[in-house]
């Protein structure tokens, strides 16, 4: 009897995901481009977010490999968005495999809008070593850490702490956005590890048209992002670690749904020399009232 | 040992996770509905920001463009037809149709983060203008709703 490939499940179940999600609940996007770097806003309170992104990559001294996450994103004040994610990999030729989930927190630190603004994200993750969806480069990452087969790899659990500072300002439709990054094992006795994400992005129109439209040029944002690792504590530094470079666009559709493409490229010889990230994301607005009136709450 | 401690601590880490959630909500719920009080945030606005004039005013689309942007981004919140729900108040508010252009320009691009309205700055500025627009050419809520 035929197999079914793992990838190939695991796409169903999204796709059946979105499509139980979107059941009678209304929609809204503007999305950001980004996929690594953090802006400054946060979902609006109330709406669910639900994403599925890929990052393919090559792969020296090893098999190329796709790994992938999906995102629950839900805003739960207008101060505080909270997200659980779930990754796996295909590594081709070897196999496919769930490598951890994380929970994510950010916290608008600011009342109202400020030049630059500050946002304290906090993250705990629960992932193997296998994991390569390579959310964030850290500490002394690099490319040879994801030659090694899965089955030796997913031996290996990583229980970690992770905190950002997401500064974000935004002038004149621009976007600036950096966020360093500092993380803590919480198992055994490695040094906290750092890191960084960078971003500007723009729409290609400011003015809103009048009409309903797929291909309205505001609804297309551009931008570039650069992100990399910093080291250790004992080490920090530019050196012994990977930075990549990336072109990003997201195409925001009036029905909701959000596209993302993003093909990065190694900037030096310990990164993966080609990473191509894309995803596709649905907001669901009104989600948590929804929710709350099937247990008898106020819609 | 070590790793049951992980399990245990990942278990009471998801278990406050999700009581915190709820325990938002509840509070976000129990902050709907004064709308007395979120009108009090159209007084606070900065008077040079007040003062600011709409520079898509005489732009024949805006209204139209504003009332497509509210659809999108603000009517979940505030009704179809700006009239009011259960997490925001009435945009055909006697205060909020008196208030000038600058003074609901400020309020969308800082939100009322405290009470539930975020920030939409995310939106570029014309776009936000265009909004005002729209929210000023509804009238006073006497005015007939659409069908």
């Amino acid at each position: 009897m035929k197999t079914i490939p793992h990838s190939f499940r695991y796409g169903w179940l999204v796709l059946s995901a979105f499509a139980l999600l979107s059941l009678g609940l209304p929609a809204q996007a503007q999305e950001s481009p980004y996929f690594i770097t953090y802006d400054h806003y946060l979902e609006e309170p109330g709406s669910l977010e639900v994403e599925y992104f890929s990052n393919l990559a090559t792969q020296r001294g090893g098999r190329n490999f796709a790994a992938y996450w999906v995102e629950f994103e839900y805003g739960a004040t207008a101060w505080w968005t909270t997200e659980l994610y779930l990754d796996g990999q295909s590594t081709f030729g070897d196999s496919t495999i769930f490598t951890g989930f994380r929970l994510e927190n950010r916290f608008r630190l600011l009342k109202s809008e400020h030049v630059i603004n500050p946002v304290f994200y906090v993250e705990y993750e629960q992932i193997s070593e296998a994991d390569k969806i390579m959310k964030e480069i850290e500490g002394h990452d690099v490319e040879v850490d994801h030659a090694t087969p899965n089955a030796i790899l997913r031996q290996g659990h990583n229980h970690e702490l992770e905190m950002k500072l997401l500064l974000s300002s935004t002038r004149n439709g621009w976007n600036f956005a950096v966020n360093p990054l500092a993380t803590k094992p919480l198992t055994g006795g490695d040094p906290w590890e750092f890191g960084y994400a960078t971003g500007v992005s723009r729409p290609l129109a400011l003015k809103a048209s009048a009409k309903r439209c797929s291909f309205c040029r505001e609804n297309f944002i551009a931008g570039v992002e650069m992100y990399g690792g910093l080291g250790d504590h004992p080490s920090f530094g530019l050196w012994q670690t990977s930075h990549y470079l990336a072109p990003v666009v997201a195409w925001n559709l009036p029905s909701s749904w959000t596209l993302r493409l993003s093909p990065g490229f190694g900037l030096n010889d310990h990164s993966h020399q080609f990473l191509l990230r894309w995803g596709v994301s649905r907001e669901f607005s009104g989600f948590g009232s929804r929710v709350a009136s099937w247990f008898g709450g106020q819609r | 040992m070590i790793r049951s401690a992980i399990v245990g601590g990942a278990a009471l880490l998801l278990a406050a996770w999700l009581v915190g959630i709820v325990a938002a909500q509840t509070n976000s719920s129990e902050a709907h509905i004064p709308p007395k009080s979120v009108y009090a945030e159209l007084a606070k606005v900065p008077a040079k920001a007040a003062g600011r004039h709409n520079p898509l005013e005489a732009d024949p689309e805006a209204v139209a463009a504003g009332t497509k942007l509210f659809e999108q981004h603000c009517a979940e919140c505030h009704g179809a037809n700006a009239e009011g729900g259960k997490k925001g108040p009435s945009l055909r508010a006697d205060e909020v149709q008196q208030a000038t252009p600058g003074t609901l320009f400020w309020l969308l691009t800082n939100g009322v983060v405290r009470k539930g309205m975020p920030v939409w700055s995310r939106l570029p500025e014309p776009q936000r203008w265009q909004l005002v627009s729209y929210i000023k050419s509804l009238g006073n809520s006497q005015t007939p709703l659409k069908q």
